[in-house]
């Protein structure tokens, strides 16, 4: 059936030829080309060289080297700690519990950590903590300020506006300045405890501290062993009123021969006299007595 | 009649999925070059489809990304001849169009100029059941149409409903939802021989290609190079092809008639190639370069060199004039348009309000063609180029690419066949639940 002469060039492409361009053209196929064969190569190679151990110490150890070398840069290197806001007590505690010796990198430094550490300092109230340049760790402390002594059983103690306890103290001659409070929970009440030292006004010279009774209300105690005995709720006002009976050029109900001021029903002062102004007092009314009859 | 369908609706539906992954290839498997070209569909438009009877199959814009044409080899008459020859030629051109396109096409579209077609037009006529025209009617009144016999190994490739009436009012495109109580149609229907289908399934199978339609070039070509008037009022394409030029014949939108002549240009290029005693290729060659139908006295003077290698310096230095060429040419053109004036005449062209013929194919570019044919077909006598499709490279857009045009919008918006319509009722399978349906309605 073939002609005798040789028939021209068929440029037919052959069979496998016309099926192999059709499986490239074909999207999912091209896509495994395009991705999946490099990614699988490149999967394929790294698992091989890593499953020999020696390799993968090798590797580890680079690893690790690379690291030690970056963080132990002159750049990243924190070489002294400088506290602001704190007193020389204070940054001493901070210096001994952070304990850090220095230089050291600023990768190992956790700052967050450590600023819990030193918030968590008695002292302390709040702290901010930084790296500055130039390697300085920078603390800004804000310290607590005692407002009020407490004489409890175990000694006395400095507490700050919100009853925080601030530190011990040896003498009460160390902060001539502050207050005196006393009695079982009145750290828990030192903002009432404030508000009455401020509300006493001219009596201030003769208040010698505040007593807390039963955990619930407030004396206030004055030289001459008088006391003022406040209500647990509307204690301010009932200071006020004291203090204004006691201006009151008649009455001064405190500079006389008063032990208490016992305001504990405010509606009804109630006054206790010494056992001698009295004794006196029943002696005069008797007289007075006397007197009418007469 | 169902069973005969069931292929057709096969391909259909794999078009419908080659356009929902929106490649598709179509291919023309001419006599003289197969071209392949690659479209990519935009999207297909559902509310057309949901308006009218037409774009029962869907259609959709599309553009043409890959067009590569190749040397024909094996095919005679627009028949597959040597399977292997053809199969290599469409894996060439497939192979080049994808490469252009750059994307892989699993679905093509074939035509095919020869295999015989004929022509028959078939009537029915059913009584309306509930007055108004429902889609039932339109799938019995189809299915009523009286079938010929067509003979053995012969291949329904197109039937297309061409008219709709009800009662006494005729030219209806869309019957549905009008009232009336007897439905008439009129149909096309175009058979050809079941081999050459055959054939080219086969080849395109051992492409790794799946054939999703398959049309007759005649009609493909119509749907190219006729205008819409010229579609709407009546007018015969004619193209003229490597081995067969197709006719078909185009009235209100609907292809009527469609036949083939067995001859082509490769006849005029083999009555070269005795009569100058010179090789085939040479031939063609003179045949493009020189070849016309209409002489004149300068073509006495223009001497043409044959050429050849036999080593005879007299036999290779013969010349001829053009004027003896065009005497080889045009006998043979004018015996393919007498056979196709037969052809016409036989099919009662003349009996058209318009009578347009245009002439497009590779064979309509031989010089002075327009003028021969005017005498023998008539005086209504244009040259046609296929219409501008999208993204169609400049050198595909000659006559001789008509059809591998048509086909591109045949396969975009096929006219509706036989097969895209509903099944009657009747037809179906005896346990079907339609047919359920329709015995609950009925007796209830």
């Amino acid at each position: 059936m073939q002609p005798v002469t040789e028939p021209r060039v068929d440029p037919a492409p052959s069979r496998l030829n016309y099926r192999m361009q059709r499986l490239l053209l074909t999207p999912l196929f091209r896509l495994v080309l395009r991705v999946g064969v490099p990614f699988m190569v490149g999967f394929g190679g790294l698992t091989l060289w890593f499953s020999d151990e020696e390799r993968r110490d090798a590797f580890n150890l680079f690893v690790a080297d690379l690291r030690a070398e970056i963080e132990q840069r002159p750049e990243f290197m924190v070489k002294i700690m400088a506290i602001d806001g704190a007193s020389v007590s204070v940054s001493e505690d901070i210096r001994e519990i952070l304990h850090l010796d220095f230089p050291t990198s600023s990768f190992d430094l956790n700052l967050d950590e450590m600023r819990e550490t030193v918030v968590e300092l008695d002292a302390v109230e709040t702290a901010r903590m930084r790296i500055r340049q130039g390697g300085v760790l920078q603390i800004d402390v804000v310290e607590r300020t005692p407002v009020v002594l407490w004489r409890s059983i175990q000694g006395l103690e400095l507490l700050d506006a919100t009853g925080v306890h601030v530190r011990m103290v040896e003498q009460r001659g160390a902060f001539p300045e502050l207050p005196i409070v006393a009695g079982e929970g009145a750290d828990q009440a030192i903002p009432e405890a404030m508000k009455l030292f401020a509300a006493t006004g001219p009596l201030i010279g003769r208040v010698r501290g505040l007593e807390r009774i039963g955990e619930r209300r407030w004396d206030v105690v004055l030289d001459r062993d008088q006391r003022i005995l406040l209500p647990e709720t509307g204690a301010v006002q009932a200071l006020r009123r004291v203090v204004a009976m006691d201006q009151v050029i008649d009455m001064q109900i405190l500079a006389r021969d008063v032990v208490s001021v016992d305001l504990r029903l405010p509606d009804r002062p109630t006054l206790r006299m010494t056992d001698h102004s009295l004794g006196e007092y029943r002696r005069i009314k008797t007289i007075e007595s006397q007197e009418g009859r007469l | 009649m169902i069973e005969l369908y069931e292929s057709q609706r096969a391909m259909r539906n794999m078009r419908k999925a080659a356009m929902q992954r929106g490649v598709i290839a179509i291919l023309d498997v001419g006599t003289s070059k197969i071209a392949c070209l690659v479209l990519r569909f935009d999207g297909v438009n559902g509310d057309i489809e949901a308006e009218s009877v037409g774009s029962l199959a869907g259609q959709s814009g599309f553009r043409v990304i890959g067009a590569a044409t190749t040397r024909s080899r094996g095919v005679r008459f627009g028949e597959i001849s040597t399977m292997g020859e053809t199969e290599r030629a469409i894996r060439t051109a497939v192979q080049a169009a994808q490469k252009m396109a750059n994307i892989r096409v699993d679905h093509v579209i074939a035509c095919f100029a020869g295999a015989e077609p004929r022509s028959y037009g078939l009537a029915g006529s059913v009584e309306i059941a509930n007055s108004t025209v429902t889609e039932q009617d339109v799938a019995r009144v189809l299915s009523s149409c009286d079938v010929p016999e067509y003979g053995e190994g012969r291949e329904v490739l197109h039937a297309q409903p061409v008219n709709f009436a009800l009662d006494h009012r005729s030219g209806l495109s869309d019957p549905r939802g009008q009232i009336g109580q007897t439905l008439y149609s009129d149909m096309h229907m175009l058979t050809v021989d079941a081999g050459a289908i055959q054939n080219l399934l086969h080849c395109v199978k051992r492409c790794d290609l799946e054939l999703a339609g398959v049309a007759s070039s005649a009609y493909v070509s119509g749907i190219s190079a006729l205008v819409e008037d010229e579609q709407e009022l009546g007018a015969a394409c004619i193209d003229l092809g490597g081995g067969s030029t197709g006719i078909s014949i185009f009235m209100k939108k609907h292809m009527i008639y469609a036949d083939t002549v067995r001859m082509g240009g490769d006849h005029v290029t083999g009555d070269i190639s005795m009569g100058l005693q010179v090789p085939t290729q040479v031939a063609e060659r003179i045949k493009t370069f020189y070849g016309g139908v209409m002489a004149t006295g300068m073509d006495d003077r223009e001497m043409i060199e044959t050429g050849g290698e036999t080593g005879d310096w007299e036999h290779d230095r013969r010349t001829v004039s053009r004027a003896e060429l065009i005497g080889i040419m045009r006998p043979r053109v004018e015996e393919i348009l007498e056979d196709v004036r037969a052809r016409l005449d036989a099919a009662g062209f003349d009996h058209l309000p318009s009578q347009q013929i245009v002439l497009t194919g590779g064979g309509s570019q031989i010089p002075g063609l327009d003028g021969l044919a005017s005498k023998i077909l008539g005086h209504q006598v244009r040259l046609g180029r296929p219409l501008r499709v999208h993204g169609l490279p400049q050198a595909a857009t000659g006559p001789g690419f008509a059809s591998a045009v048509g086909l591109c919008l045949f396969a975009a918006h096929p006219q509706d066949e036989w097969w895209d319509f509903e099944i009657p009722v009747e037809r179906y399978p005896a346990r079907s639940l339609r047919r359920a349906v329709k015995w609950f309605r009925d007796n209830w």
